[in-house]
C-alpha cells in the first residue's frame, strides 16, 4: 500500500526521466509519454480505490516518524484529485499525440508534461506545507515552460505575465509558511492543525489565514487576483491550454480547502466571510468577462474564472452539503473545461482560427463535433441531467441552508450568463453560415499555437479524448448519486480533521 | 537584532513591490528577486534568532541544552534559494527572449494578450 502512495509521483517522474533519455527519438518519447500517463492514470485511480475501502493513507518519506519527516497522506479528496490528473493526464496526453507540432515535441514537451503531472499529484499528496510550496514550484516551472515552449509572440507575453503573478504567489506563500512555523513550530499539516487548534485564533493567525488567503488565491485565480489568468490561458497550443484549465487553478482551489478546513478554522466568521464575498465576486466577475469576448479560448478562459466561484463557495459556506457540493464541482469542472479546451483545439484545427467571427458553419460541416461540444458546454452551464447541475443544486442548497441569499442569487445569475456565454460559441462557431473569410490579420494577431499544428495527423485521435471525456460528463450525470457519495465522504473526513490527523501522527498504516 | 532585521525585510518587501509596479521588465526581474529574498529573511527571523549556540548536542549530554539555534529554518531557506535560483534562470531567459520577439522593455506595450 505504502508504494501505491508514491506511485504517483514516481511514475511521472520515471516517465519524465526516461522522456529526456530518449532526446533525440521523438517516437519513444511519444511512446513513453503515453505509457507514463496511462500509468498515473492506473496509479490515481487504484489509490482512490484504496482509501475508499481502506480509509485515508499515509507514508512518512525514509521512515522519519511524523511531524519530523515528510508524509504524504491521501485523504478522499487528495486521491480523488490524484485519479482525475491522472484521467485529464491520459486525455490530454492522447490529444497531444495528435496535435502537437513535431517541433515542441522535439523539444521536451512530453517531459515537460509528465514533470508537471509530477507536481500536481505531489501538491495533492502532501502532508506538509513546506513541501506543498516545493510542489508547487515544481508544478509552476514545468508550466512556465509549457507556456513558453515554442516562443510565439502572444506565448512570450502571456507567459511573462503568467510567471510574475505565479512567482509574486509564491514569494507570498513562503513567506506564510515561514511565519507560521514561526508561531506554530512545525509544518506538518496534521501537526499544525492540533496545534493551531489548541492555541484558539490569535491576530497573527488571522493574519497568516489571509496571506494563504491571498498566495493561493492568486494561484486558484480568485477576485480580484486572476488577470493574470485570462492574460495567458488563451496563448499556448491547445492541449496546453486545456491540461493548465484542467489542473492547476484546481491545485489553488485545493490547497484553499486544505488550508481552511484543516488549519484556520478558529475564526470561521472572519476568514471564511472572505472566502464568500470572493466567490461571490469571482462568479459574478468571471462571467461578465466571459460574456464580451470574441475568441473562443478568451472567453473559456473567463469561465474558469467565473467557475472558481462555486468551488470556493461551497468552502466558504463551511458545511458538510456545501464542502460536498464544492468537490463535485472541481470534479466536473475539471472534466468540462478540459473538454471544451481540447474542443477550441479542434475547431482551430478545422478552421484556423479562435476569432468567434471568422467561424462558422462546423454544424454543417461537423455535426458530431458540434453534438460533443454541447455536452460540455450545457454541462458547464449546469444543465440537468449533465454533471454540472448537481454540483450547482448542492451548493444552492447548502447556500440557502447558510443564509447566503445573495450568493444563492449570484449563483443562480452567472449560471444563466454561463448559458450565454456557451450559446454565444454555439451560435458564432457552429451554427451561423460560415463567413468563408479563412483568417487574415486576425489569426496573427491573437491566435498563439497555431503555427505547425500537424494537419497529417488522424482526426478519430483528436475526437477519441473529446467523445470520452462528453460520454464521462454524460455518465457523472447520470449516475450522479455515486459521485456524491465520494465527494460528501470527503467533505466528511475534511470537516473532521481527526482520522487524517490520526493517520499521519498514529503512525499510519 | 529582530527589530533591524524586521526594518530590513520590509524595506526588500517595498522596494521589491515598487520595482515589479514598475514598467521595465529589467526591474521586474531584480523585483522578484528582492521579493523572494525579503521572504528568506523573513522565514530566518520569524523561526527566531539564536547566535553562537549551534544545535549540537554536547559531548556526554544526551540533548542539547537550550537556546540553541533552530536548523529548520536554515533549512527551509536553504531549499527556497536553489528553486529561487533555478526560477530566476528561467525568468532571465524569459526576459530575454520578451526583448527579442517584442522588442521592448515596457510592459505598457505587452498588452495584446490582455482581455
Amino acid at each position: 500500500m505504502k508504494s501505491l502512495l508514491v506511485m504517483p509521483i514516481v511514475l511521472p517522474l520515471a516517465a519524465a526521466a526516461l522522456c529526456y533519455l530518449a532526446w533525440p527519438w521523438r517516437r519513444v518519447q511519444r511512446l513513453v509519454g503515453l505509457l507514463g500517463a496511462i500509468g498515473l492514470f492506473a496509479a490515481g485511480w487504484a489509490l482512490l480505490a484504496v482509501v475508499w475501502t481502506k480509509g485515508i493513507q499515509s507514508v512518512q518519506i525514509g521512515g522519519w516518524p511524523a511531524p519530523y519527516g515528510i508524509t504524504l497522506v491521501a485523504d478522499l479528496l487528495s486521491a480523488l484529485m490524484v485519479a482525475l490528473t491522472g484521467s485529464m493526464g491520459l486525455a490530454v496526453m492522447v490529444f497531444s499525440l495528435f496535435s502537437m507540432d513535431p517541433g515542441r515535441e522535439s523539444h521536451g514537451y512530453y517531459p515537460l508534461f509528465h514533470i508537471l503531472l509530477m507536481g500536481v499529484s505531489g501538491a495533492f499528496l502532501t502532508g506538509d506545507i513546506f513541501n506543498l510550496y516545493v510542489w508547487f514550484e515544481v508544478l509552476l516551472i514545468a508550466s512556465f515552460v509549457l507556456m513558453s515552449l515554442g516562443g510565439e509572440r502572444a506565448q512570450i507575453e502571456g507567459g511573462l505575465k503568467y510567471v510574475t503573478l505565479n512567482l509574486v504567489s509564491s514569494a507570498l506563500f513562503l513567506a506564510a509558511v515561514g511565519i507560521l512555523y514561526g508561531e506554530a513550530g512545525t509544518l506538518n499539516m496534521a501537526d499544525l492543525a492540533v496545534t493551531l487548534r489548541g492555541s484558539g485564533q490569535t491576530g497573527l493567525v488571522d493574519t497568516l489565514a489571509m496571506l494563504f488567503l491571498v498566495a493561493f488565491g492568486i494561484k486558484a485565480a480568485i477576485f480580484p487576483l486572476f488577470f493574470w489568468l485570462p492574460a495567458s490561458y488563451h496563448t499556448p497550443p491547445p492541449a496546453v491550454s486545456a491540461i493548465f484549465a484542467g489542473l492547476l487553478t484546481k491545485v489553488g482551489v485545493y490547497a484553499l480547502i486544505r488550508v481552511f478546513t484543516m488549519l484556520f478554522v478558529g475564526d470561521t466568521g472572519y476568514t471564511h466571510a472572505w472566502i464568500l464575498w470572493a466567490a461571490g465576486l469571482t462568479m459574478v466577475v468571471g462571467i461578465l468577462g466571459a460574456v464580451v469576448q470574441e475568441d473562443v479560448r478568451r472567453l473559456l478562459s473567463f469561465n474558469i474564472v467565473s467557475h472558481i466561484g462555486y468551488m470556493i463557495m461551497g468552502l466558504g459556506l463551511f458545511s458538510p452539503l456545501g464542502l460536498a457540493g464544492s468537490i463535485t464541482y472541481i470534479v466536473h469542472h475539471i472534466i468540462v473545461i478540459t473538454n471544451l479546451f481540447l474542443i477550441s483545439g479542434l475547431i482551430l484545427r478545422l478552421r484556423g482560427s479562435y476569432r468567434l467571427a471568422g467561424l462558422g458553419g462546423l454544424y454543417a460541416a461537423r455535426p458530431l463535433l458540434a453534438f460533443l461540444f454541447m455536452i460540455p458546454a450545457l454541462s458547464l452551464a449546469g444543465i440537468p441531467p449533465l454533471s454540472g447541475f448537481f454540483p450547482k443544486l448542492a451548493l444552492v442548497k447548502a447556500g440557502l441552508e447558510g443564509g447566503q441569499y445573495w450568493l444563492v442569487a449570484a449563483a443562480l445569475a452567472v449560471g444563466l450568463l454561463t448559458l450565454y456565454s456557451v450559446i454565444k460559441i454555439w451560435n458564432e462557431a457552429f451554427w451561423k453560415a460560415d463567413p468563408g473569410t479563412r483568417e487574415g490579420p486576425l489569426h496573427e494577431q491573437t491566435d498563439a499555437g497555431t503555427s505547425g499544428a500537424p494537419a497529417n495527423r488522424p482526426l478519430w485521435g483528436w475526437f477519441a479524448p473529446i467523445g470520452v471525456l462528453a460520454l464521462v460528463t454524460v455518465a457523472i450525470g447520470l449516475a450522479a448519486e455515486p459521485v456524491f457519495e465520494v465527494a460528501a465522504r470527503a467533505a466528511e473526513q475534511l470537516l473532521h480533521p481527526e482520522g487524517y490527523i490520526q493517520a499521519v501522527l498514529g503512525g499510519g498504516t | 537584532m529582530e527589530i533591524l532585521l524586521a526594518f530590513l525585510i520590509g524595506g526588500l518587501y517595498a522596494a521589491g513591490f515598487y520595482l515589479v509596479l514598475g514598467r521595465s521588465i529589467g526591474k521586474l526581474i531584480v523585483g522578484l528577486v528582492l521579493l523572494g529574498q525579503a521572504a528568506n529573511l523573513l522565514i530566518f527571523t520569524a523561526g527566531g534568532l539564536t547566535r553562537a549556540h549551534p544545535p549540537i548536542v554536547p559531548e556526554g549530554a544526551l540533548e542539547a541544552q537550550p537556546p540553541f539555534a533552530d536548523p529548520i529554518p536554515q533549512a527551509l531557506i536553504l531549499t527556497a534559494i536553489v528553486i529561487g535560483f533555478g526560477v530566476l534562470a528561467f525568468a532571465l531567459v524569459l526576459v530575454d527572449r520578451t526583448f527579442q520577439r517584442v522588442g521592448t522593455y515596457d510592459t505598457d506595450d505587452m498588452t495584446s494578450t490582455d482581455a
